[in-house]
């Protein structure tokens, strides 16, 4: 018989893995912003500083789901609510 | 075995619910504090010596092009009336620069930690709504039932969104390139981790580091002069 806490960190590593899967639309999104601001780029050299700028804006801004996926996974797996909250206790029942 | 969590090192007892820890984040903001306010201090005794007819010093020179270029920057988004922001953003500014480089140095990032960056956040949301509040009273409240009352609460929730997002945005991306570091630095080979972490803390703690302390402060003062108007 295993540990009923088996089944928790089981499903929090997998539900982890899941969180982590927006950055494939995340990247998408900022290779769009990027493309974008080459095109304005190459159309008017001369405003270059400032679409640098709001490109470097609009990929934190997009970035912005792939962090909370992120933050999410690494509460899953380091402060899971619903493993005592201890990540001392959780290793232990991993194994080490 | 590798550790990712804030180490508290001491806590002072207040009361027997009120406790203050020391923890990692704690000494490594008295150090950051520590270096800008002996940096300032410097610079102003230095200051003294200024003559604005000679030709500057190498400080002066350096100092000066760091104002000037935050000067114009924070005019391309805030109008003039909220000039007495200014040195509230740059701190801001410098702090958070100096708060993500400190990777660089093996301290454990202070804005790694949730409790430095939403507190930060929280003083953005209120700048945002001291700032509305006073320049357009009317219309700031009036903007919270647009188009129609019905989205009164949808309108409160997109406000209080914005501290989290803030927050999160800068605490997510810190702390994965600090436990990405930890692991290298606790799993990989010795032979590994004799140079190729440079080039991990050129990209975790420099360029990164630098792009959301900007960020945070561009989003912050984007909103606050988005809420102050013209």
């Amino acid at each position: 018989m295993h540990h009923p806490l088996a089944f928790v960190i089981f499903g929090a590593q997998i539900a982890a893995a899941i969180a982590l899967l927006n950055g494939f639309l995340v990247t998408l999104g900022q290779g769009k912003v990027a493309a974008a601001a080459v095109e304005g780029v190459a159309r008017q050299p001369e405003a270059r500083g400032a679409i640098t700028t709001t490109m470097f804006i609009g990929c934190g801004l997009a970035e912005t789901t792939a962090v909370y996926g992120l933050v999410i996974a690494f509460i899953l797996l380091f402060a899971n609510p619903l493993i005592n909250n201890n990540i001392d206790n959780l290793m232990r029942f991993v194994g080490y | 075995m590798v550790d990712f969590s804030i180490e508290v090192y001491s806590y002072i007892r207040v009361t027997d619910n009120v406790v203050f820890l020391i923890t990692s984040t704690t000494i490594a903001t008295w150090i950051i504090m520590g270096v800008l306010i002996a940096f300032g201090i410097v610079v102003r005794i230095q200051s003294r010596q200024w003559d604005p007819v000679k030709k500057p010093t190498r400080l002066q020179n350096i100092m000066e092009m760091c104002v000037e270029t935050f000067e114009k920057f924070f005019r391309s988004s805030a109008s003039e009336k909220l000039d007495y922001l200014a040195p509230w953003f740059f701190t801001l500014f410098a702090f958070l620069l100096f708060s993500n480089i400190s990777g660089v140095f093996g301290i454990r990032n202070p804005t790694a930690d949730w409790g430095v960056t939403f507190p930060l956040a929280v003083t953005s949301f209120i700048l945002i709504q001291f700032v509305g509040f006073r320049y357009h009273p009317k219309s700031h409240l009036k903007g919270f039932i647009e188009p129609n009352f019905l989205f009164l609460p949808l309108n409160i929730m997109g406000e209080l969104a914005k501290p989290i997002s803030l927050s999160f945005r800068l605490f997510g991306n810190i702390l994965g390139g600090f436990i990405l570091m930890s692991l290298l630095y606790g799993l990989a080979p010795f032979v590994v981790r004799l140079i190729f972490p440079v080039a991990l803390h050129l990209y975790f703690d420099i360029a990164a580091g630098a792009l959301q302390a900007f960020i945070f402060t561009v989003l912050s003062l984007t909103f606050v002069g988005l809420a102050a108007g013209d």
